[in-house]
């Protein structure tokens, strides 16, 4: 059953705290080279049959639509299998 | 008749019952409304009230926002009904397009709870016209989600167009962009905030203020403005 998955990121200019959080805690940790660290979503939709475009043209709506908010997040990716689409 | 105020109950809500309470102080009629109907059972004004709804899945207020009664409510928005969205029903009415900008994590990480001063900035819509300009009211502030943020365009369109309806004053609790604690709509009649007037509402059991511990009533103006902004309509 094919599986595809979207990719969610807070957006690049504003604060992530979660991720600055877990910046400091890296730092302290001794891996201070690690500047900035970034947390996003990942969702996974398993689907019954074939992936087509009718199928990518409603994932990509549901990632516009509901699963990110466009003043927040961007969507970065969405793949099918491990296929960049 | 009395006003009939409305009060959506979503899987997660906290404080609908004290949002019922508040109408009720100020002589109106609460009508306790659920989440799953599309039936808004003729309410005159809508709260949409603090909590979890979802448990903050997705996003806080991402998945009340699409639940079924907020077909109703978006659309009687559009029609000049008063709807308040407070905490998570301000995050509910981001989500729904209502109100424009976003609500992440507090700049600091931790959940807060403080008695919350703020600044009256817009005191001419269906919420705050009890209000003076510039007034200065305190009532509580709860949130681990309450930062307000939105791009530079919006915010120079917010300021310009008097849609802040109220900032922080003193310490910013959260980092939300220019001290913004809560919008309106073009309108007047859509206001969402993080704060809880509907917790400042009763002696002895409101924010502590200068004169007295736990004596804050500031709240209560918020639901007396509803009620005079549908007298007034009439």
């Amino acid at each position: 059953m094919p599986t595809i998955v979207v990719d969610v990121m807070p957006k690049a200019e504003l604060l992530d705290p979660q991720g600055k959080a877990t910046t400091g805690a890296l730092a302290r940790l001794g891996h201070g080279k690690f500047e900035n660290v970034r947390i996003g979503k990942r969702f996974e939709f398993t689907v019954e049959g074939e992936v087509d475009e009718a199928v990518l043209a409603e994932v990509r709506q549901l990632a516009e639509e509901i699963l990110s908010n466009s003043v927040i997040e961007d969507v970065v990716a969405i793949s099918v299998d491990g296929e960049a689409r | 008749m009395s006003t009939r105020i409305g009060v959506v109950t979503f899987p997660g809500s906290l404080d609908d019952r004290d949002a019922q309470r508040a109408i009720r102080l100020v002589g109106a009629e609460p009508v306790e409304l659920w989440h799953a109907d599309h039936d808004l059972q003729g309410v005159d004004a809508i709260v949409l009230p603090g909590g979890f709804s979802y448990g903050d899945y997705l996003r806080p207020g991402a998945i009340a926002a699409v639940s079924p009664i907020m077909t109703e409510v978006v659309e009687a928005a559009g029609k000049g009904m008063p709807v308040l969205g407070i905490c998570n029903g301000f995050q509910v009415l981001v989500e729904s397009h209502l109100l424009p900008g976003g609500l992440i994590r507090n700049a600091h990480q931790q959940f807060i709870r403080r008695d919350q001063r703020l600044v009256v900035e817009n005191a001419d819509t269906a919420w705050t016209n009890s209000f003076e300009q510039g007034e200065e009211i305190v009532i509580p502030l709860k949130n681990g989600d309450g930062g307000f943020i939105a791009d530079d365009e919006t915010l120079k369109r917010l300021e310009g167009e008097g849609l802040i309806a109220f900032r922080y004053a003193g310490v910013n609790p959260n980092g939300s962009l220019d001290d913004i604690a809560g919008l309106t709509n073009e309108r007047g009649n859509v206001v969402g905030l993080m704060p809880h007037p509907e917790h400042a509402v009763e002696p002895g059991f409101g924010p502590d203020m200068p004169d007295a511990m736990r004596s804050g009533i500031d709240g209560l103006r918020f639901f007396e403005s509803a009620v005079a902004a549908l007298a007034a309509r009439v």
